[in-house]
C-alpha cells in the first residue's frame, strides 16, 4: 500500500447510494469479478468498462449510502481504485470499505472543484490531494485502519493475528 | 455529565461504567442476525479465509432466510441451502420464510438494554423496544460471529422531542418521512437518533419500531426509544425476562434538540430517487401510479394492514393498478387472517403475499418495468430500487398507497379514512 500515488479523476454525486454501486439483481452473482460489470449499472453503465486499477473515484456528500451488502466495498475494491475521496461517507459503507482494503478519504471542497477526467496527486504523508496547483487537505489515517489496508482487509489482518 | 440510553447500552456492552461520544470501544454482542442477502459471503469468509471452526455462541447467532423466499432462481436456492447447512452444523436458530429477519427478532428475540449486530442495515429496528440494534457488512458479521465482539465509536446522540398527537390519516411513518425530509439523508450520519418526548409514551410498539427502523435512511447508526410498560408487558408476554431498562439521564447531552409537534403534520411523500426528497402530499401533483405496495420491515406489521384494510374495505382498486401485500411475518398474517384483514384485500383485487422483504429489495416480486411507478410502504426508494433503472418509487404510509390503489394516482388518504 504506498503513501503516495496519483489517479485519473471519475466524478459522481451526492448520495450514491449501494443499490446505485451493484443493484439487487446482481447481488447472487457467484464471483466478484461477475457482479463487477454492474458496477454503478443505474447510474453510468459505461463505467464497468472505463474504470482502470489506480483511477479515484470523487464524489459528493454520503457516499454509500443505503444497504449494509458488502458486495458494494468488495466490488470497489476489486476494481483496485487508488481510493474515493468524498465529502463524506454512509457509517456502513465506510466499516466495509477498510474492511476490504478500500482507502477512503474526506475532502469538502475538492468534488466541487475537479472534473472528471482530471488527474490527482495524493500524499498520505503529508496529507495533501494536488489538483494542478491546487491543493486540499485530507485527514490523516488512522494507524489501526492503516494496518488493515496493508493487509489487504480485516480478515486477512485477523489471519495474520491468528498466525502470529 | 450524564449518559443517553445509547451510552448506557454501550458502556455495558463494553464492560464501563461510561462512555462518551467519540470514545471508541470493543463491545460484546448481545446477538447477531444474518440473512440471505449476504450470509452466502459471511459463510465463505468463516470458513474458507478465517478457517474458523465454531461461532462465538449458538445461541446468540440467528440465521434468517427472508430477502429472496421463496427462491426465485437456482442461485438464490444455493444460498439458501448453504444457510440450512451452516445452522444445523453449528446448532443456530434458523427461520426460513417466517417472516422478515427484523420483525422475527423483535418477536422472538429482542429484549431491552441487547445490543444486536446484523448483517442489514435496518438493524436499528430495534430501537423501539429499547435496545441498539445496528447494520453492519458481511466481514464484520464473520468477525463478531467467531469472536462476539465488534469495535464501535460511541456515537453523538441527536433527540427527536415529540409532543401533541396524530390527526387521523396521520401516521408514524409520515413522522419519520418528515423528519429525514428535514434533517436529510446524511443528516445523523454515525449517530444515535432518540426519540422522546410526552407523544412517544402514546405510541405504539409498531409505531415506534417504524421510527427507529427508518433512522439509517438519515444515516444513523441506530434509533432509539426509552423502554416503557408497554415493551415490559410485550417481552413478558413473549416469554423472555426483561433486564436493562436503561433510560437516559436528566443531563445526558445531546448534540441537537428537534422538537415536533405531531397535530401540525400531514401525509408525506418520498419522492424518487431519494429518501430525503420528501414533500406534504397537497405539494405532490398529479402522479399515476402502476403499482402498490404494502409491507417491509418498516410497515408490514398488523397495525398498518389494519389501516389499508379499513381504507380498501368494500372497495376495488383502480382495474390499471397492481396492489402487493406482503405482511411482516407469519404471525402477522395469521393475525390479519383472524381479523378478517386479509379478505379484504382478496376482494378489493389487492395480491397477498407471503412473508418476505418482497418488492421493498427489489429481488424476488413485484419488480417494475422500465417508466413504471410504484408506491411502496418500503424503507428505500433509490433509482432501480424496485427493477428497471428507469423505474420511479414513491414512498408513503399505508393509508396513502391503499387509497393510491383506489384512484390509480397518489391520494391524499384522508379522504379515505374514516
Amino acid at each position: 500500500m504506498r503513501k503516495e500515488f496519483a489517479g485519473r479523476v471519475w466524478r459522481l454525486g451526492d448520495d450514491i447510494d449501494t443499490d446505485i454501486i451493484i443493484p439487487t439483481q446482481y447481488l447472487a452473482l457467484e464471483t466478484v469479478e461477475d457482479m463487477k460489470k454492474y458496477v454503478f449499472n443505474p447510474l453510468r453503465p459505461d463505467l464497468a468498462e472505463l474504470i482502470r486499477p489506480g483511477d479515484i473515484i470523487v464524489a459528493g456528500k454520503n457516499f454509500g449510502c443505503g444497504s449494509s451488502r458488502e458486495q458494494a466495498a468488495e466490488i470497489l475494491a476489486a476494481l483496485k481504485l487508488s481510493c474515493i475521496i468524498a465529502k463524506s461517507y454512509a457509517r456502513i459503507f465506510y466499516r466495509n470499505a477498510f474492511n476490504n482494503g478500500l482507502l477512503l478519504l474526506e475532502n469538502n471542497e475538492l468534488y466541487d472543484l475537479c472534473q472528471e477526467g482530471d488527474d490527482l496527486s495524493v500524499n498520505l504523508e503529508n496529507r495533501q490531494v494536488l489538483l494542478g496547483e491546487r491543493s486540499f487537505s485530507v485527514a490523516s489515517v488512522p494507524d489501526d485502519l492503516w494496518q488493515m489496508l496493508e493487509a489487504g482487509g480485516l480478515v486477512p489482518l485477523m489471519r495474520k493475528r491468528n498466525a502470529q | 455529565m450524564g449518559m443517553t440510553l445509547g451510552e448506557k447500552i454501550l458502556a455495558r456492552a463494553s464492560g464501563k461504567i461510561m462512555v462518551k461520544p467519540g470514545e471508541i470501544i470493543t463491545a460484546k454482542v448481545d446477538l447477531c442476525m444474518t440473512n440471505d442477502a449476504t450470509t452466502h459471503l459471511s459463510i465463505d469468509i468463516f470458513e474458507q479465509k478465517l478457517k474458523a471452526e465454531k461461532v462465538f455462541d449458538p445461541q446468540k447467532v440467528v440465521l434468517i432466510i427472508d430477502h429472496n423466499v421463496p427462491a426465485e432462481s437456482a442461485q438464490t436456492a444455493e444460498v439458501h441451502k448453504k444457510m440450512r447447512q451452516f445452522s444445523q452444523k453449528h446448532h443456530l436458530p434458523f427461520y426460513e420464510g417466517a417472516g422478515i429477519c427484523h420483525q422475527i427478532m423483535v418477536e422472538d428475540f429482542i429484549v431491552p438494554g441487547q445490543l444486536i449486530v446484523a448483517a442489514d442495515s435496518h438493524t436499528c429496528a430495534y430501537g423501539g423496544l429499547g435496545a441498539l440494534g445496528t447494520g453492519v457488512g458481511c466481514t464484520d458479521f464473520t468477525s463478531v460471529l467467531s469472536t462476539g465482539e465488534l469495535w464501535l465509536m460511541v456515537p453523538e446522540t441527536l433527540k427527536f422531542d415529540l409532543e401533541g398527537n396524530f390527526k387521523s390519516g396521520i401516521y408514524a411513518r409520515d413522522l419519520i418521512l418528515k423528519i429525514i425530509g428535514d434533517i436529510g439523508a446524511n443528516g445523523a450520519n454515525y449517530k444515535i437518533m432518540e426519540f422522546g418526548g410526552s407523544a412517544v409514551k402514546k405510541l405504539t410498539l409498531d409505531d415506534r419500531i417504524v421510527l427507529c427502523n427508518m433512522a439509517v435512511e438519515a444515516g444513523a447508526k441506530s434509533g432509539l426509544i426509552e423502554p416503557d410498560e408497554q415493551v415490559v408487558d410485550y417481552v413478558q408476554a413473549a416469554g423472555r425476562q426483561v433486564r436493562d431498562l436503561f433510560k437516559s439521564d436528566e443531563d445526558a447531552v445531546y448534540e441537537m434538540i428537534y422538537r415536533y409537534t405531531l397535530d401540525e403534520l400531514e401525509p408525506m411523500v418520498a419522492q424518487p430517487h431519494f429518501v430525503d426528497n420528501v414533500v406534504p402530499i397537497s405539494k405532490i401533483g398529479e402522479v399515476t401510479i402502476d403499482q402498490g405496495f404494502i409491507g417491509s420491515c418498516n410497515n408490514g406489521r398488523i397495525e398498518e394492514l389494519r389501516v389499508a384494510a379499513q381504507i380498501l374495505k368494500g372497495q376495488k382498486i383502480d382495474p390499471l393498478v397492481k396492489l402487493l401485500i406482503s405482511p411482516a411475518s407469519k404471525r402477522v398474517f395469521r393475525q390479519a387472517l383472524d381479523e378478517g384483514l386479509i379478505d379484504i384485500f382478496v376482494a378489493g383485487g389487492a395480491m397477498v403475499l407471503n412473508p418476505n422483504c418482497s418488492v421493498c429489495w427489489g429481488g424476488c416480486q413485484g419488480v417494475i418495468g422500465e417508466g413504471e411507478t410504484l408506491i411502496s410502504t418500503g424503507t428505500r426508494n433509490f433509482k432501480g430500487r424496485a427493477g428497471h433503472a428507469d423505474s420511479r418509487v414513491y414512498l408513503a404510509s399505508a393509508a396513502t398507497v391503499a387509497a393510491s390503489a383506489l384512484t390509480g394516482k397518489i391520494t391524499d388518504p384522508r379522504r379515505f379514512v374514516r
